[in-house]
């Protein structure tokens, strides 16, 4: 049975490790999935859940997932956007949850985009490349 | 959309966008009857776009022109034997409420509600959310608030404590709805 002792528990190893680890800063990978009407239908939620899982099975810490509206391409949904730090943004169409772990295995962590879900690419200075 | 879950975190993702800083989910078991309740401390709506939402033509989004979200939600219910409502305030806060026939063949089931409360937390920022699930005698609450005081500073969208609390609203749905076919 869960517990809040448990999460106690939880937070007191994640405190110690964090004192280790220093703070959160701009070498963070974001990863925003899009979550309006339309990205949800399409699976939006389960390609949340699978970035979550996976991101902290592969134990990797610098990850923030966060969530945005809808961007007016409803039938590409569910649309994922992946920055590396000091990189272009990358977004990618019709992501589901297989394509979610393949995104983590080679974009989070090898730094290579999956071309072929690939929808734009968007430069730092907010350029179409 | 497949799952009640899923209406119930597109709802609930409206009432974060109208900037409430207390999302609540209750979902009540009674008399062969599912009842859920959203409920927020948003912005609240207008009278005139309050009457017209629930047409696929109302929305506040800039992106496009239409929203499906309540439209979408109010058909499940009433397809499955139930009702739908909705009230606002202008600047108080919005409440949709729904109900659900159990046995009906048309009610979708509820799905995955730990992954929705997971997804909203995610989405809340510093806002809370409280869910409730009642049966009978029988009630358990979520409450951000009460998670955050716990984690006393630790970030409660980290992706292992999002799992712990999944893991533990799973077990807690378990307790009160098991062995009701939701």
């Amino acid at each position: 049975m869960k517990s809040l002792e448990e999460l106690q528990a939880i937070r007191d190893r994640m405190k110690t490790q964090l004192q280790s680890r220093g703070t959160v800063g701009s070498d963070d990978i974001s990863i925003v999935v899009g979550m309006s009407t339309c990205g949800i239908s399409a699976g939006a939620r389960k390609v949340l859940n699978t970035f979550s899982e996976e991101v902290e099975a592969k134990h990797i810490k610098n990850v923030k997932i966060s969530q945005t509206g809808c961007i007016g391409l409803c039938k590409l949904e569910p649309i994922v956007e992946v920055t590396l730090p000091g990189q272009e943004k990358i977004t990618y169409a019709k992501v589901d949850s297989d394509k979610a772990k393949e995104i983590v295995a080679s974009h989070i962590i090898n730094g290579v985009p999956v071309q072929d879900y690939v929808l734009a690419v968007i430069n730092r200075q907010g350029e179409n490349l | 959309m497949n799952e009640l879950s899923l209406h119930i975190l597109d709802i609930a993702e409206n009432s974060l966008r109208a900037e409430a800083s207390l999302v609540i989910i209750a979902l009540t078991v009674e008399n062969g009857m599912l009842h859920v309740r959203i409920e927020d401390n948003g912005k609240g709506m207008r009278e005139d776009f309050l009457n017209s939402v629930t047409d696929p033509f109302t929305t506040s989004r800039k992106s496009r022109r239409i929203g499906m979200g309540l439209p979408l939600y109010k058909m499940a219910a009433e397809d499955a034997g139930g009702q739908f409502a909705i009230e606002s305030s202008e600047g108080k806060g919005t409440a949709v409420t729904a109900s659900f026939e159990l046995a009906h063949i048309d009610r979708a089931p509820l799905g995955d509600m730990a992954m929705t409360i997971a997804a909203l937390i995610g989405s809340a920022k510093t806002a809370d959310i409280l869910f409730a699930a009642r049966c009978g005698e029988k009630e358990y609450i979520f409450d951000t608030r009460e998670i955050k005081q716990v984690l006393d500073g630790i970030d409660i969208t980290d992706n292992e404590i999002i799992r712990y609390i999944k893991e533990m609203i799973n077990e807690n749905i378990q307790i009160i709805f098991g062995g009701i076919a939701l």
